[in-house]
């Protein structure tokens, strides 16, 4: 696969594609695989009983079966299947990802709590940035959207690339420990 | 033929596999290989022997990205790690080690990794197949999932290592609101400066990488890292020389680049 990204020899570029097709089709045996591991943890929560656990793990026992039921008998664009997925499961989702705004506040005020030189940076420049995005830093001083804009563009994604050029070091070379067979932990054992 | 701007990083990838080669032969003939200590790893015996003191069991998420995309070596790191969280859990007998996944194909990897570090440890009769869990291969509801598990559960330890995107700071916090001793890392980095703010330890994109390595104490694996190490002084150096070409008002580089 990898000579198959650098190189435009077709045969290589076919080899790739095919062995892309085999992940494909495992990862449809997977998720056949995981369903059973769902349906086997959850059907040990009802045979236990505890508090509502039985009531949760039933919920979603019969959602599935009810769903898996209607998308194969009827298929996926069916107006009953479609109803029930943007009905229930897409604003679920969409209140999940809202409340990031609420972790953000609640991690912000911990993060920013001044213990040491580098937490005072972080307070310092953290503001620059806020205050540089919203109206009213603008109306207070007009350093304020200047001065963020550097401190994202300039310190931050230098930072930034430093990082990714190191992840992607990382990595090269996570991958080619685990080609050569020296790191076997992923499988396992205990590695050595 | 090499297609048409991937010549320099095609040589690139060369240059790197020698150094990292180059590395592991030298560890490998016997020289030492000195790396610096990665607080993060070593923190994660510390947070088992908390799971272990408290009667609380740990959390352990592989990342929500899969084995066969861009993110598929941070979920080898994360698998590779969890073999060595799984090894000490059975050797304190931790109360248990809950595996939360989200991608349906590291469910095997997860089972089997747990399984195995359980029997080498003499324990299999802790392992608790039910513990490795696959919650949905929807983003936010196995994130709700997660929510549920740690309320419930309340672990010591929670471990988030691997590729995360938007659910990152959401565990991070739900994790640090039930007590839990964290170490969370990715090579995501938008997602880098949320475990920061919300996690005691954090694994910073390579350091992700470099884990099982470091923590295996192989000589080997160890030379990986220095190889790594290498490879980013020659990228340092090359961007140097490039800034100073540039101005001088040299195009050879970026046109190198480009090739």
């Amino acid at each position: 696969m990898i000579l198959g990204f650098f190189f435009t020899y077709k045969p290589l570029a076919q080899a790739s594609q095919t062995v892309q097709n085999w992940g494909v089709l495992v990862s449809a045996f997977a998720l056949g695989m995981a369903s059973v591991n769902l349906i086997r943890v959850h059907l040990r929560r009802i045979s236990k009983g505890q508090e509502l656990d039985w009531l949760y793990s039933g919920a979603l026992l019969v959602a599935l079966a009810g769903m898996a039921a209607l998308g194969i008998a009827k298929g996926p664009s069916n107006k009953t299947y479609t109803f029930w997925f943007d009905a229930l499961f897409t604003p679920g989702q969409a209140t999940v990802y809202a409340m990031t705004g609420f972790y953000i506040a609640s991690a912000a005020f911990r993060a920013f709590r001044i213990r040491n030189i580098e937490s005072a940076i972080l307070l310092i420049s953290a503001a620059f940035v806020m205050l540089g995005n919203v109206s009213v830093g603008e109306a207070l001083w007009k350093g304020f959207p200047t001065y963020g804009k550097w401190l994202m563009d300039v310190p931050n994604l230098a930072g930034q690339r430093g990082m990714m050029i190191g992840a992607g070091i990382g990595g090269i070379a996570g991958g080619l420990r685990v080609l050569l067979g020296i790191e076997k932990s992923y499988l396992g054992g205990s590695g050595s | 033929m090499i297609g048409k701007g991937k010549v320099f990083s095609f040589w690139a990838l060369i240059v790197i596999v020698v150094c990292m080669l180059y590395s592991m032969w030298r560890a490998k003939s016997g020289r030492p290989v000195k790396i610096r200590k990665i607080s993060g790893l070593d923190a994660i015996e510390e947070a088992v022997g908390r799971a272990t003191e408290m009667g609380r069991p740990v959390h352990f998420c592989p990342g929500i990205g899969g084995i066969s995309a861009i993110e598929a070596p941070q979920t080898f790191a994360a698998l590779s790690l969890m073999g060595y969280v799984a090894h000490l859990c059975a050797r304190f007998d931790v109360r248990a080690l809950i595996v939360t996944i989200r991608t349906p194909e590291v469910l095997p990897l997860a089972e089997e990794t747990v399984r195995q570090a359980y029997l080498e440890e003499g324990k299999i009769d802790s392992y608790v197949p039910t513990n490795i869990r696959f919650l949905s291969n929807q983003q936010f509801a196995y994130a709700a999932a997660v929510f549920g598990i740690m309320a419930r559960e309340k672990p010591a330890a929670n471990f988030l290592l691997g590729a995360f995107w938007a659910e990152a700071l959401m565990l991070a916090e739900v994790g640090s609101e039930v007590g839990a001793l964290q170490i969370a890392g990715t090579a995501q980095l938008s997602q880098v400066p949320f475990f920061v703010a919300a996690s005691d330890y954090c694994l910073i994109g390579e350091e992700l990488f470099a884990g099982a390595a470091y923590l295996s104490r192989d000589e080997v694996q160890l030379g990986s890292i220095l190889g790594q190490d290498i490879s980013k002084a020659i990228v340092a150096a090359l961007m140097l020389v490039g800034i100073i070409a540039k101005q001088l008002g040299s195009t050879y580089f970026t046109s190198l680049l480009s090739k």
